[in-house]
């Protein structure tokens, strides 16, 4: 049970992660110099390999169980109450939906205003895309060291973000644009509940909270927060009758 | 300076984010959650975990939609 909670957990996370982090190296890619743009993704992924396996090792060493799964517990929580409330926004329509199309179109915009280099090294290709992707990757380190470290099981959280990558990144390389029709918000609401039960589940171990029917409980957190949510949807739907308040936003990359 | 304005402002994005009072929430969240669970039971505390992330959740959505105080 836990196992797969795990394993869809990490991979969810990841995917939304590396289809926004695809869009821009698309972008510079396409605009400037393929070369430097995957040295740069090479750099970012080498620099996140090195934090997660130090951060992980220190963590499974020197840190006593329930006081991660304290410290883990509320950041997930902040984590994911972060992602379901932009989620339940943008499905009631009072935020704009992540538009990954729009997202390309300003970063190759961006990218073919500095002068392109032919030859030798674009450091502006390399800067943005390394940039990107190691933002886009850093909440995915995090995600899979600790959701990895709390169930005592990092490979398979590991695992879960590989196959989530290898999808990606195909999917990328294959139609050569952004991966617009990926329903983007769908996914960033399942990933902020399963971070929410996740984080409730571990804060609540860590302080000492006995749950009834223990790992089963996680079925229940979910389905609580789940109605919770769905519930929030209809209650912040804006009325015919009230007048609109200003909170659309612009997307944009990694929001 | 400037990169330790930019040191601190993504350490501030990546783990509060752009809505301070969830993370707040939850810090008190979890401070009554282990009152209950030294005062009351570690079972009842459980109840003090759901409860007030639901109440964290629901007070950051109305400030988003335009809830004041």
């Amino acid at each position: 049970m836990s196992d797969v909670f795990l394993f869809l957990s990490a991979g969810l996370a990841s995917a939304v992660e590396f289809v926004e982090a695809l869009t821009i190296v698309l972008a510079v890619g396409l605009t400037r110099q393929w070369r430097s743009t995957l040295i740069g993704v090479a750099a970012a992924a080498a620099a996140l390999g090195v934090g997660v396996a130090i951060f992980g090792a220190a963590l499974v060493a020197f840190v006593p169980l329930d006081a991660l799964r304290l410290v883990v517990g509320g950041f997930l929580l902040v984590f994911g109450l972060q992602w379901v409330r932009k989620a339940v926004l943008r499905a009631a329509g009072r935020k704009a939906l992540h538009d990954e199309d729009a997202i390309f179109a300003r970063e190759r915009d961006e990218a073919a205003q500095h002068a392109v280099v032919a030859q030798g090294m674009d450091w502006y290709a390399f800067t943005v895309s390394f940039k990107g992707v190691f933002l886009e990757g850093a909440e995915v380190a995090f995600i899979v060291v600790t959701f990895g470290t709390n169930a005592k099981n990092i490979p398979l959280a590991a695992l879960g973000s590989l196959v989530a990558a290898v999808l990606v990144i195909g999917a990328g390389v294959l139609l050569h644009k952004p991966l617009a029709a990926v329903p983007e918000n769908t996914l960033k609401f399942a990933v902020g509940l399963m971070l929410t039960t996740f984080g409730a589940f571990w804060a609540g171990e860590g302080l000492g909270v006995s749950w009834p029917g223990e790992d089963l409980a996680i079925l229940g957190l979910l389905a609580v927060f789940v109605v919770a949510a769905w519930l929030a949807v209809w209650a912040v739907r804006p009325r015919p009758s009230i007048r609109p308040t200003p909170t659309r936003l612009r997307p944009e990359a990694g929001d | 300076m400037r990169y330790a304005e930019a040191f601190f402002h993504f350490w501030y994005d990546f783990l509060i984010g752009d809505e301070w009072r969830i993370a707040a929430g939850i810090v008190i969240v979890l401070l009554l959650t282990a009152a209950a669970v030294h005062g009351v039971s570690a079972r009842a505390a459980g109840g003090v975990v759901l409860a007030g992330v639901l109440l964290v959740e629901a007070y950051a959505l109305w400030k988003a939609v335009g809830g004041k105080g």
